[in-house]
């Protein structure tokens, strides 16, 4: 039987604080852990079978209409089965949640790097090698590779106008106006894309390193041309996608089609500088932003308008200023997106697509406006948070940023800190500190997920993917708890799309989602127990595999000796998103060391405060505003995809060139959780914690930079050659 | 990846002789088979020199001999090399990283190729991967490019570290000729510039194998490698400096510098130590250094910012060591 949900109103009823088993909410182990160090958990690539073949894609080496005149040569070479030159196979992945094929076609290349055409061998390495003696003719086109050579598209439903931002800012006493710069940025994922695909002349089996699977076999089939009904998506585990998985990928359907042209699997693993091109990437960012404050720094106006890029035809465009809505108060307020329309590969969703990058930078901004208004950087925050929506006037769900900050600070030390820069300096160091608010919009994503119960224990079951993020260990955690489980009576099986159909990972949304979905499951299983035993759900107590209710007791493996229990669980989002503003809230705290000499930054400590509602496993909650915080290194400090000025193709990629922060450049992290139960998040009453940690973790440093030693950094990455830039002499 | 024949043999003759037109030495791979996967580089016939003896640190007369197969940790780790060269030793441990130092060898070291991305690249056109094509670094993306030493043809940089380290030392290559001749050639000599065929990066012949280091008697004085980089670890030098100086009286009496980042070999220039040597440390002296090192400099664009940062890093590192 099926539970289901609509998140229409609140859920005041805090039942999981009721329950006794004792297990959500605990620091617990992953499940899968010990197999992912062990080895043993098996990734897309390492799919085997006898009569493997291997595929290798080939890339467009410009952009213009292709024709490959060697084709037939390469055909013959040593080993090589097949070159596909197949329409149906995709330009990029996929964007998140597309449930249709992205754009298709091999005659004509897009950008630099565009999969052409896909070479089958029977080894990995004929198959590189045959693939690297195709010749690839482009007649090229003359197409626009810079953001700032085009006119861009500035759509209307992305614009905001409320009062007058012109005025407020000649009225206010205090203004910033200032231009922030960020670059491309990839996910650059551990595991890369990688796919293997059968073909039984009926259906696609397809394992992949993917994120949402429900919509990805939908994506494959439209690619491929099959019923959806014969595609099956297999991602028990993956690792890292960061949105650079949402959609399918170029790997995905390359191998489904020459599987079934050949007859026999085929396995497409996407080359390490493949992933930095044919996958989406973070756009760049060009922000203006515009502060106008009274005489105490509170904001009287506020303007965020961002240029942003993406390849034609795509309907993705990196929403920088979806924080800055309902960040801060202001009556003036103007805001708005353009989008220009280049060639360099697609941009799509990274990791908290939108606030990564705009709050970051709107976080410089503030706290620009605290030093020309001489209020402490906290102080100012604290004044300028609505309290409604500024734009809708809805209230928030729940709003624990004053909270995160205060308490953050006290954690942090913040009261010790010099207000104006330059005045702490260990040898050629200058020493700082900066903060940064966080904010991230919260979103509930249509998600089942089926529990059997039987004597032996509880499987919980849906294509829910874990990306390396714990989705195996809180789902375990959230049926054990209500089932009265040990945690080793409970199986997670994700990654299939033969079980229901979860939520995907992205967007924060899955343990929310998906664990509601969980939770509604287990809620029905326990209705059928109150059932077997005569009471109420909410008179049952289960623990320990043991069912009580007034003097009645009997133990699971009695009561479920004939018949096993399933539950379904099922939620939608309701109208809760018309009736609040409901958000995640958070502040970032970052001691820096600049050298005066070379404008090298080191982190010293970093400090995060969050408030994303029910903790459901601090482990990996602490473990997923890690991975935000060291991205926030990363933004501030180190990446920077470069694109080729002159035909956009990105220049370094691989992971030597990109540089991700490295265990050298990642401080001491503390992160300190907000008690906060969000009534209207449904009856778990916790909200997305994955891109919290990011949003915003850069600006803390910049801000420290600029404490440290005064140089104001505005074009993201600060490498050392902006910061002496920056330097005062 | 093209095919390959693969050799191990156990003698300097026998590597020899295994070494005929096509093939190429590989020590620990770490170059050699990143650039065989892109086929930037694609020999018949690969020739590995890691069972040939070479793997040695040995007492050469007041000086050491480093085998050419000697890995950059064990240099790195080797007591002789913390306590006399310690500017070595911080050289090797401040490039790359721990799993790659410890396949990388000296000799293979001393020969990797650029990290300029186009070389890598078999889109776009290089001359040094493919003489007389063009350079696409030229109007692209330059950041990582030499200002020193540069040519119209290519204005790639020399990666190493530890090369630099050992131009600073007076360090010697040790070779051995496809006849079986040993020479030896000092480092000053060993790399050559760009000029029109960047392809040419050495002044070894086809078939010869480098088969160890000398470093010369130690030097005394204080040591020191500085690396700026873009990140904390495992990222190539912006720009870098490894430095010798004696001092006597207060007066600076033997200094030897070298740079990396900056020029298209392992950069050193006697006329900076000749300014410096016999005077006094003062900033304005090492101001003076800083504008005889780069006064050939080509500063292209997105490049101007080393010469600042060079001028900045050598003033610091000298002001340190001469206090
Ligand atoms: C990601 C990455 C980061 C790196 N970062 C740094 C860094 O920060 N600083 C730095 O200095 N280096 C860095 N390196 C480069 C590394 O130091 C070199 O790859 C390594 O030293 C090469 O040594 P090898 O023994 O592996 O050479 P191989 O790859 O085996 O050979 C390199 C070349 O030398 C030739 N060769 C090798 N030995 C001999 C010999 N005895 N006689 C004649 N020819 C020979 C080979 O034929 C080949 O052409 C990095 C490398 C990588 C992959
Ligand atoms: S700089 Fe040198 S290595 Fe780089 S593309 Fe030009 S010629 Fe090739």
């Amino acid at each position: 039987m099926t539970f289901d949900l609509k998140i229409d109103e609140p859920h005041p009823d805090h039942r999981a604080d009721g329950l006794t088993q004792s297990v959500l909410g605990h620091d617990n182990d992953r499940p899968d852990g010990w197999l992912k160090v062990a080895g043993s958990a098996t990734y897309a690539a390492e799919e085997q079978a006898d009569d493997m073949l291997h595929g290798f894609l080939v890339r467009a080496p410009k952009v213009g209409a292709v024709s490959c005149p060697n084709l037939e040569q390469v055909r013959a070479m040593h080993g090589v089965r097949s070159v596909l030159r197949d329409r149906r196979m995709i330009r990029n992945a996929a964007q998140g949640t597309a449930n249709e094929a992205p754009v298709q076609g091999v005659d004509q290349a897009a950008y630099v790097g565009q999969p052409i055409a896909l070479v089958v061998a029977d080894s990995f390495e004929q198959a590189r090698h045959a693939a690297q003696a195709l010749v690839v003719s482009v007649e090229e086109d003359d197409v626009p590779v810079l953001p700032d050579a085009v006119e861009p598209e500035e759509p209307e439903d992305k614009k905001t106008e409320i009062g007058d931002l012109d005025r407020a800012m000649s009225e206010a006493a205090f203004r910033i106006d200032a231009v922030y710069t960020t670059p491309s940025m990839v996910s650059a994922a551990m595991e890369p894309h990688a796919a293997t695909a059968h073909w039984d002349g009926e259906t696609l089996t397809l394992r992949g390193s993917l994120q949402m699977l429900k919509f990805n076999r939908n994506e494959l089939a439209d690619s491929v041309g099959l019923d959806p009904a014969n595609v099956r998506v297999l991602a028990p585990y993956v690792g890292g996608g960061f949105g650079s998985k949402l959609g399918i990928s170029a790997d995905c359907v390359a191998a489904a089609l020459a599987a079934m042209e050949l007859g026999q699997p085929v396995r497409v693993v996407q080359h390490r500088r493949n992933v930095f091109e044919v996958n989406t990437r973070r756009s760049e960012t060009r922000q203006h932003i515009r502060l106008a404050a009274d005489a105490e720094g509170r904001l009287t106006g506020l303007g965020h308008e961002a240029l942003v890029s993406n390849l034609p035809d795509e309907e993705f465009s990196e929403p920088v200023i979806q924080g800055s809505h309902f960040a801060y108060a202001a009556a003036n307020r103007t805001l708005g997106m353009k989008i220009a329309r280049i060639h360099r590969s697609a941009a799509g969703s990274v990791r908290a697509p939108g606030e990564s990058v705009g709050v970051t930078a709107f976080e410089v901004a503030m706290d620009e406006l605290a030093q020309a208004a001489g209020v402490d950087p906290v102080d100012l925050r604290v004044r300028n948070i609505p309290e409604k929506d500024p734009e809708s006037g809805k209230p928030f769900s729940s709003h624990r940023l004053e909270a995160a900050l205060r308490q953050g600070a006290d954690a942090f030390g913040w009261s010790h800190r010099h207000a104006t820069p330059r005045q702490q300096r260990e040898g050629e160091w200058w020493i700082g500190t900066g903060m940064a608010a966080a904010f991230r919009v919260n979103m509930v994503i249509e998600a089942e997920a089926r529990i059997n119960l039987t004597r032996d224990g509880a499987t919980v079951m849906s294509d829910m993917t874990d990306i390396g993020t714990g989705s195996y260990a809180i789902f375990g955690q959230i049926a054990a708890e209500l089932l009265g489980l040990p945690l080793d009576r409970v199986e997670v099986q994700l990654g299939d799309t033969r079980f229901p159909p979860g939520s995907g990972s992205g967007g924060s949304f899955g343990a929310a989602s998906t664990g509601t979905a969980v939770w509604l499951a287990g809620m029905e299983i326990r209705k059928q127990i109150a059932d077997r035993l005569g009471c109420s759900e909410a008179e049952l107590t289960l623990q320990d595999g043991m069912a009580t209710y007034a003097n009645k007791r009997a133990s699971l493996r009695d009561l479920l000796s004939h018949e096993p229990i399933t539950g379904h669980g099922h939620v939608e989002p309701g109208e809760a998103a018309e009736k609040v503003r409901q958000a995640t809230f958070g502040a970032h705290f970052a001691e820096v060391a600049v050298s005066d000499v070379t404008g090298e930054v080191r982190v010293r400590r970093m400090l995060g405060s969050f408030a994303a509602g029910r903790i459901l496993n601090p482990r990996t909650a602490r473990s997923q505003c890690h991975g935000g915080m060291t991205w926030g290194i990363g933004m501030a400090l180190t990446e920077e995809l470069t694109h080729d000025r002159r035909d956009g193709h990105a220049v370094n990629r691989d992971l030597a060139g990109y540089h991700l922060p490295v265990n050298a450049d990642v401080p001491p992290f503390e992160v300190h959780f907000v008690e906060e139960l969000d009534d209207w998040a449904g009856p778990t009453q916790a909200k997305g914690i994955g891109e919290l940690g990011i949003c915003g973790a850069g600006a803390s440093i910049l801000n420290a930079v600029y404490n440290a030693c005064g140089a104001r950094v505005r074009d993201m990455p600060a490498t050392p050659d902006r910061v002496l830039a920056a330097l005062p002499s | 990846m093209r095919p390959f024949d693969y050799q191990r043999p156990d003698t300097l003759s026998g590597a020899h002789g295994a070494a005929r037109d096509g093939a190429t030495f590989i020590a620990g791979g770490t170059n050699l088979i990143d650039l065989m996967k892109l086929e930037v580089m694609a020999p018949d016939t690969l020739v590995d020199i890691s069972r040939l003896g070479l793997d040695r640190i040995e007492p050469h007369g007041d000086g050491l001999h480093v085998g050419a197969t000697v890995t950059n940790s064990d240099l790195a780790a080797d007591l002789r090399i913390r306590r006399d060269y310690p500017v070595l030793a911080r050289a090797l441990l401040a490039g790359a990283s721990g799993q790659l130092r410890n396949k990388a060898t000296t000799g293979g070291n001393l020969l990797q190729r650029t990290r300029c991305p186009y070389f890598y690249d078999t889109a776009t056109p290089c001359n040094k991967r493919r003489p007389g094509s063009g350079c696409a670094a030229f109007g692209g993306e330059m950041r990582n490019h030499a200002v020193l030493g540069t040519s119209e043809h290519c204005l790639a940089l020399h990666p190493s570290d530890m090369a630099v380290a050992m131009r600073a030392l007076d360090a010697t290559v040790e070779l051995e000729g496809a006849d079986g001749t040993r020479r030896e050639t000092a480092l000053d000599d060993f790399y050559r510039l760009p000029g029109d065929r960047p392809d040419r990066e050495t002044t070894l012949s086809a078939g010869d194998l480098i088969t160890g280091v000398i470093l010369p008697a130690p030097f005394g004085g204080r040591q020191t490698y500085r690396k700026v980089r873009d990140r904390a670890s495992y990222a190539f030098a912006l720009v870098s400096v490894a430095a010798t100086v004696r001092m006597e009286n207060d007066l600076i009496s033997n200094v030897a510098l070298a740079f990396g980042g900056i020029g298209t070999r392992p950069w050193r220039d006697h006329d900076v130590e000749d300014l410096l040597t016999g005077e006094a440390p003062t900033t304005a002296l090492f101001e003076k250094a800083g504008d005889i090192l780069m006064k050939d400099a080509v500063l292209r664009e997105g490049l101007e910012f080393k010469d600042t940062l060079v001028r900045r890093l050598l003033t610091a590192t000298l002001t340190e060591m001469t206090q």
